[in-house]
């Protein structure tokens, strides 16, 4: 039997194909995602990346279980006119606190990874109540119900807990104070100073300007911080990556 | 190789595997696909080492073209903003009240202007610039905090009500639920009727005058005809922003309203911000 005819010997043994499809199948994972985990070129340390608050990760869960990333990407590629339209491309820290990441497939409505701050809360709150009001020509759903329905974030520590479990740098303090923070950041008339203390750069606000707290508010509080993390006028890319 | 086994029928070849006396006629794949299929195999090595692709102990191999997409992407923008330096540098100095309309800089503006409107601002004030509830009409010449070119270009750069620009354009208006009784407010929306030249009951309103020019004309004016300094709109005509009937009229008394633009200084380049108010101010309302 000749070198080429070897094959025959696996293709004649299911065990044998099977052990042998595993370890070429093995062999591209590690060449194709370990080099990841300890190439320096592919984790960029920037400044101002920090985990969700307790309401903005609320809201987040809120936005992944309303399926929002169907229609809206958060990942703004470097591409001219992406880059003209939304704003500085997307760096890969920005999402390193994403369990799972939001950076999608599809635009049906806009790239949304820089969202924060571009409306008012007002406007959050107009469009996801009826988003024919304020942009006629849009095909997005309604999601009034969001304002309707009261959340009291009496789970928000065990959700931090469980993303501190993959690798989100919760401190105790902040796991502790999870459900103070999660009110605080709704209240302006609260003591928030130790929320913006723990999550820098936090947006505090009635965001639906109802005296409840509703999923309404956790979700607008995660979008209005969406990509307002990291400083742009004094980052600078470094162009290799 | 086994020896040649000549399949009778077709007289072709077989690769000598047989089941229960079948077997299988070899029919080898085109040569032309064949060698495509190297030729892939061989681009596919030539490309590894043209672009970024091994990875190595510390980094991967940087690819001897020396490609990098963030270096095409700052490329790309600084070659556009290199053709366009010129223009839209006259246009960023420029002293836009006595720009002249024939000015390549005015038309480049314009032009720019009306893609800035469309990416940033046709969210809320709608993609013809005619508003929505809430998010005033920017095509007719009813100006909250003013319509000429340096209110405009103000007004775009630090917006109104927000908390992140301390320039920001700011008043406020008080809940009068909370000052007033349901009565006196009543009274107030009759009057404020009246003042629109809409239906009213007349006693009611001449109650609300009275109230009107307590409470309201500060900042409405004595005849509700507004005051741009303080954003406060005129309300003897009939453009509301919110809604002039009487259950809104009511519901804004009561309630107040505060509506928030945010600043786009940080956000757009001296042109964008120059562009986007001479577009704005040629829309019709430019005063």
């Amino acid at each position: 039997m000749g070198f080429l005819q070897k094959h025959q010997v696996l293709e004649r043994s299911p065990t044998l194909l099977f052990i042998f499809s595993l370890l070429v199948v093995t062999i591209g994972g590690i060449v194709e995602i370990a080099p990841l985990f300890y190439l320096e070129n592919t984790i960029e340390e920037v400044d101002g990346v920090r985990p969700y608050s307790p309401l903005e990760l609320a809201g987040r869960d809120i936005y992944i279980r309303e399926g929002c990333y169907v229609c809206h990407s958060q990942m703004i590629r470097p591409m001219r006119d992406e880059v003209e339209r939304y704003g500085h491309y997307s760096l890969a820290a920005e999402s390193k606190y994403d369990h799972p990441f939001q950076w999608g497939s599809k635009r049906t409505g806009p790239d949304l990874a820089r969202v924060g701050g571009r409306y008012s809360d007002a406007w959050h709150v107009d469009h996801l109540n009826d988003p024919q009001s304020v942009v006629p020509e849009s095909i997005m759903p309604k999601y009034a119900f969001l304002g309707r329905t009261v959340i009291d974030g009496d789970q928000i520590a065990a959700l931090l807990k469980t993303h501190r479990f993959v690798g989100v740098p919760y401190t105790d303090a902040m796991i502790d104070a999870a459900e103070a923070d999660f009110r605080a950041q709704a209240d302006p008339d609260a003591d928030w100073d130790g929320v913006i203390e723990r999550y820098p750069g936090a947006v505090v606000a009635n965001f639906d300007g109802q005296p409840e707290l509703t999923e309404m508010d956790a979700l607008i509080a995660y979008l209005q911080m969406l990509g307002t993390l990291v400083d742009f006028s004094t980052f600078t890319p470094d162009a290799s990556r | 190789m086994a020896d040649k086994d000549i399949d009778q029928v077709t007289g072709t070849d077989t690769t000598g595997h047989e089941w229960d006396g079948i077997k299988e006629l070899n029919n080898p794949l085109p040569r032309w696909w064949l060698w495509t299929f190297y030729g892939t195999v061989a681009w596919g090595l030539v490309y590894t080492v043209a672009f970024p692709a091994w990875p190595l102990v510390n980094s991967a191999t940087a690819g001897l073209l020396g490609y990098s997409t963030r270096a095409e992407v700052a490329e790309q923008i600084a070659a556009v903003d290199a053709q366009n330096a010129q223009v839209a540098g006259r246009l960023a100095t420029a002293d836009l009240a006595t720009l002249a309309p024939d000015d390549p800089a005015h038309r480049y503006g314009v032009a720019g202007g009306a893609s800035v409107f469309a990416s940033h601002c046709s969210q809320c004030h709608g993609s013809g610039a005619a508003g929505a509830k809430g998010y005033p009409n920017l095509l007719d010449d009813d100006w909250l905090w003013g319509g000429d070119l340096e209110a405009i270009e103000y007004t775009v750069r630090h917006g109104i009500r927000n908390e992140v620009d301390a320039d920001a354009r700011w008043s406020e208006m008080p809940a009068f639920g909370e000052i007033l009784e349901d009565a006196e407010i009543a009274a107030t929306v009759e009057y404020v009727l009246q003042l629109s030249g809409q239906d009213h009951d007349a006693g009611l309103a001449g109650q609300g005058a009275v109230l009107f020019e307590e409470q309201c004309s500060a900042c409405h004016g004595e005849a509700g005809e507004g005051i741009r300094d303080l954003g406060a709109p005129r309300l003897s005509d009939a453009i509301w922003l919110y809604g002039g009937d009487r259950e809104t009229l009511t519901q804004t008394i009561t309630y107040s309203r505060f509506g928030v633009m945010p600043p786009w200084g940080a956000r757009l380049d001296e042109d964008e911000i120059k562009a986007v108010t001479l577009y704005l101010h040629q829309l019709g309302g430019g005063e």
